[in-house]
């Protein structure tokens, strides 16, 4: 791809993301509803104190006016403060965006290592009962609600068999001093093994349930796409001039079938964000996806606020590289 | 698809009428996705007829039995099936009453969603022009949004009940069938029979609603199918999370939240409800799948 074009697609995004932030903007603005009275709740608060609070969210200006106060803040990363936790929204967001990633990485991970190879096996033995297994289970896995499945998990590994832990991220007695924020990381260059497979058994659960829905669908692209390949004809010639099973399914086909498998996962990883709600809900995984669900409960707006808009950024940012990604790896699409 | 080199209407009538059914008699060969239609169908007659099946009120509360045991177990009784919650609530009876709000919130969002959809979509892939740009533009956005998220903090800002549920899962949802609406008609609008309508100064709003609608109908109701599940799985997500209706209003959703706290002493307070969501969403899911195969020729290898 020339790099004339990878700017215009990168320009093509200004839009998309301007009009992403009207509607996040416009989400707190015009619905309807007092958000001061809403978040004021059943506190007892002067006149003056309301009075300040419409000020800090900039409610007495006019709509277009804070708009772009709401736009020139958020480029600079500046939400306002999180009331609730008398600190600012973004530093918030921060502390709790390491363990959202580790987990959305782990689940990732879980993911690709399990769909790839059981997409390519439905695929080489078509029909066969491991295929309809594998059609089977990945039907099950879009139509398992997330949330349920996690506690499914739970009550079987964590109080049936009480293998693994009910909630959190790691245990009291295995916790670290921090360097990058992402346990699995930490534990290991802190020389704390043992710590490191507490982690382990904290995140285990959660990433599976996360992953659930993404490795369904990738197994199912996989056998499509590697039964497609199959059938091409430098496959064929491939087989015609005897070359070993194995080495034409691994080396010719499997490279070209997983151009699909690449660009979905990009895309679904994605999704991930907002099955991690969800999750972290279930298992207390102390991430953004539970800090946003705990702040609509106390009312927190400018938080919920700052999260989705940066929910939605990546989520844009996320299928610009599962666009670029599929026009790099497939040469003969021209975006 | 729809055959159009047959001289009269009648006769077209018949040839429409006749591949319909050829697609219905298909559908019908597919047992499992036959067998699959009547679980949702029988899923419905439940939602409807909630108070003649629920053996119980769904919000009469026995602090005597709470979290009674299933009958098959030790201190389970026959009359309560699938033992009670925390406050001695039926599970059964609220299964079925739970039953009313995913299906209406999952039927009402999806209908909704197909007109505002149908109708966005034939504006902009007929009119083309500004029409089209705006509306695809709205649609990019809208994309932009991971949808549980959108819902979330919609709901967040709207207040938890019932219509502001149908609406936050509204406000995205329409992009779907209208993608799929505007895509069918930019191919269609090219066709012989357009162009004839158009010859004979028919009206856009004619040939829109007359003569390109009916012909592309079947894939947008294949893809509503498919979002019905989606849709229902949303709602539940939201139930969980204590942002869809509010109690006593029984949904499956928030009975598996209820459930949560109780995995230690009572696993079927979340089990059941969950193999409700399970069950009804794969049934929709296969019954879709079928309806796909059978009606849309692309499918057909």
């Amino acid at each position: 791809m020339s790099l004339a074009r990878f700017i215009e697609r990168l320009l093509q995004l200004v839009p998309v993301l301007l009009g992403v932030s009207v509607i996040v903007f416009a989400m707190i603005t015009l619905t309807p509803g007092d958000p001061v009275e809403i978040m004021i709740g059943d506190q007892v608060v002067t006149p003056e104190q309301e009075a300040a609070m419409r000020h800090d969210l900039g409610l007495d200006k006019p709509v277009h006016e804070r708009f772009f106060v709401f736009l020139g803040n958020a480029v600079q990363g500046d939400f306002g403060d999180s009331f609730y936790h008398r600190r600012p929204v973004i530093d918030v967001i921060a502390e709790r965006l390491p363990a959202t990633i580790e987990l959305s990485l782990a689940a990732l991970l879980i993911a690709l290592v399990t769909a790839i190879p059981l997409g390519v096996l439905a695929a080489i033995k078509k029909n066969s009962i491991l295929d309809r297994l594998a059609t089977v289970g990945s039907l099950l896995g879009v139509s398992l609600p997330g949330f349920w499945f996690g506690i499914l998990l739970l009550m079987l590994f964590a109080v049936h068999m009480q293998i693994l832990p009910v909630s959190g991220r790691i245990g009291y007695s295995s916790e670290i001093e921090p360097i990058t924020h992402f346990l699995l990381i930490d534990t290991l260059l802190r020389g704390r093994p043992d710590a490191f497979l507490d982690a382990l058994s904290h995140i285990i659960l959660p990433a599976i349930t996360l992953g659930l829905p993404m490795t369904a669908i990738l197994m199912r692209v996989t056998r499509t796409s590697m039964l497609e390949v199959m059938r091409q004809d430098y496959v064929t010639f491939a087989e015609a001039k005897g070359l070993a099973r194995h080495r034409i399914l691994f080396r010719h086909a499997l490279k070209n079938a997983l151009i699909p498998t690449v660009s979905v996962a990009a895309i679904e990883t994605g999704s991930l964000l907002g099955g991690n709600m969800i999750v972290e809900t279930v298992f207390g995984w102390p991430g953004l996806g539970r800090l946003v669900v705990e702040s609509i409960f106390v009312r927190n707006y400018p938080l919920v606020q700052a999260a989705v808009l940066f929910y939605a950024v990546t989520y844009v940012l996320l299928n610009f590289v599962a666009d670029i990604l599929y026009t790099v790896l497939n040469p003969r699409v021209k975006l | 698809m729809a055959a159009v080199d047959t001289d009269t209407p009648r006769e077209a009538a018949a040839a429409q009428e006749s591949i319909f059914r050829r697609n219905l008699q298909s559908f019908a060969g597919n047992r499992l996705a036959l067998g699959s239609a009547i679980v949702v169908f029988l899923f419905i007659l439940m939602a409807i007829f909630a108070p003649l099946v629920a053996p119980h009120d769904p919000a009469e509360t026995d602090l005597f039995r709470r979290l009674q045991p299933p009958a098959w177990m030790p201190g389970g009784e026959w009359s309560y099936l699938l033992g009670c919650d925390a406050l001695g609530r039926d599970i059964l009876s609220r299964i079925i009453y739970g039953a009313r709000i995913s299906i209406f919130i999952g039927t009402a969002v999806v209908m909704v969603a197909t007109t505002i959809g149908i109708i966005a979509g034939l504006a902009a892939g007929y009119m083309r022009g500004w029409v089209d740009t705006v509306i695809s533009r709205v649609v990019d956005i809208l994309l932009g949004f991971p949808y549980l998220i959108f819902a979330i903090g919609l709901m967040a800002m709207m207040g938890p009940g019932l219509i502001n549920i149908i609406l936050a899962l509204v406000y995205k949802e329409w992009v779907i069938p209208c993608r799929v609406v505007r895509g069918e008609t930019l191919a269609t609008r090219e066709l012989e029979y357009v162009e004839a309508a158009r010859a004979l100064g028919a009206s856009g709003r004619h040939i829109m609603l007359r003569e390109i609608l009916p012909n592309i109908l079947s894939p947008v109701i294949v893809v509503s199918t498919i979002r019905m599940a989606h849709v229902i799985i949303l709602e539940a997500s939201l139930s969980f999370l204590g942002l869809g209706v509010q109690p006593p209003t029984a949904s499956w959703g928030a009975m598996v939240a209820d459930g949560r706290a109780f995995i230690l002493q009572a696993w079927w307070v979340s089990t059941f409800p969950g193999i409700a969501i399970l069950l009804l969403v794969l049934a929709i899911n296969v019954a879709s799948q079928g309806l796909r195969d059978a009606f849309d020729p692309r499918f057909h290898e």
